[in-house]
């Protein structure tokens, strides 16, 4: 059987194990991506974000960025979510159950977000029916840093300025004075 | 692999902060769903980025994944300072521009 399944993949370029590999965590992503959204508790929907970010780091193994999913674990999983819980620590009038909006206006949230996602799947699946996107070339750490320190340093620098601004700004904004 | 599994599952993620953003009024949660916004950006630039066999996709996920960085520290500054001034974090609340 597995032999066989091998024989197949091979054969036709279908990643069997991949397949059932990405389903399991697009399905788990989608599901915790939702409760992040409907979940009435802070504190819980920021450990659910823990599951979506985690799950798109694994998205980015997937497609070969090594050097994207280290930066998304370290930085998300280990900065963001620390401030987010931080910020629910901080704001304690939040820390239990947040009361939600209205019916009519969480309809029409739905209504939109359903129209928007009808509209871009059509568009992607009329555009790249079933383009294949090659695996089997990762983009290294190497890569990766030749192509920031050469072609996308300017950009790279202003990042660097902009994350020096918001850590002023941050600082300022929220200092009691 | 399709290009299309995960540029579908990026517009899943996408609809559902869209939908976190609107439906939400405690101003953290909001900030939640930008998030989950910014990393359905992201899978969608590595993807393509794989699909091209560029190595540019990385690096604008990586710039994305900085500018967010930055987004986070001042949004939760700015719903610290809100706290602060209204004891509520309520969006709904905060319409001192409102005609």
């Amino acid at each position: 059987m597995m032999q066989l399944l091998a024989q197949v993949s091979s054969e036709t370029d279908l990643y069997v194990a991949q397949n059932i590999f990405f389903a399991v965590i697009a399905v788990t992503m989608i599901y915790a991506a939702f409760r992040v959204v409907t979940t009435a508790n802070v504190v819980h929907a920021a450990l659910w974000l823990v599951v979506v970010l985690a799950g798109v780091a694994v998205q980015f193994l997937f497609l070969g960025a090594e050097f994207v999913a280290v930066t998304q674990v370290l930085v998300y999983i280990g900065a963001v979510i620390v401030l987010f819980l931080f910020g629910v620590m901080l704001t304690r009038a939040s820390m239990g159950d947040d009361e939600t909006v209205a019916g009519e206006k969480r309809a029409m949230a739905a209504i939109v977000g359903v129209l928007l996602f009808a509209v871009m799947a059509m568009a992607l699946v009329d555009s790249f029916e079933d383009t294949r996107v090659d695996i089997d070339q990762p983009q290294g750490v190497t890569e990766v840093s030749d192509a920031i320190f050469s072609q996308f340093i300017v950009p790279f620098e202003a990042v660097s300025v902009l994350l020096l601004a918001a850590l002023i700004g941050a600082i300022v904004v929220a200092r009691k004075d | 692999m399709l290009l299309n599994q995960f540029l579908l599952l990026s517009a899943v993620l996408f609809c559902l902060g869209v939908y976190g953003v609107l439906a939400r009024k405690n101003g953290m949660l909001v900030l939640m769903s930008v998030e989950l916004i910014l990393n359905a950006v992201n899978i969608n630039l590595v993807a393509f980025g794989a699909f091209r066999t560029d190595v540019g996709g990385s690096v604008f996920a990586l710039f994305t994944i900085a500018v967010a960085a930055a987004e986070v520290g001042i949004g939760l500054a700015i719903v610290l300072l809100m706290y602060r001034n209204r004891r509520s974090i309520d969006l709904t609340q905060a319409d001192l521009l409102k005609g």
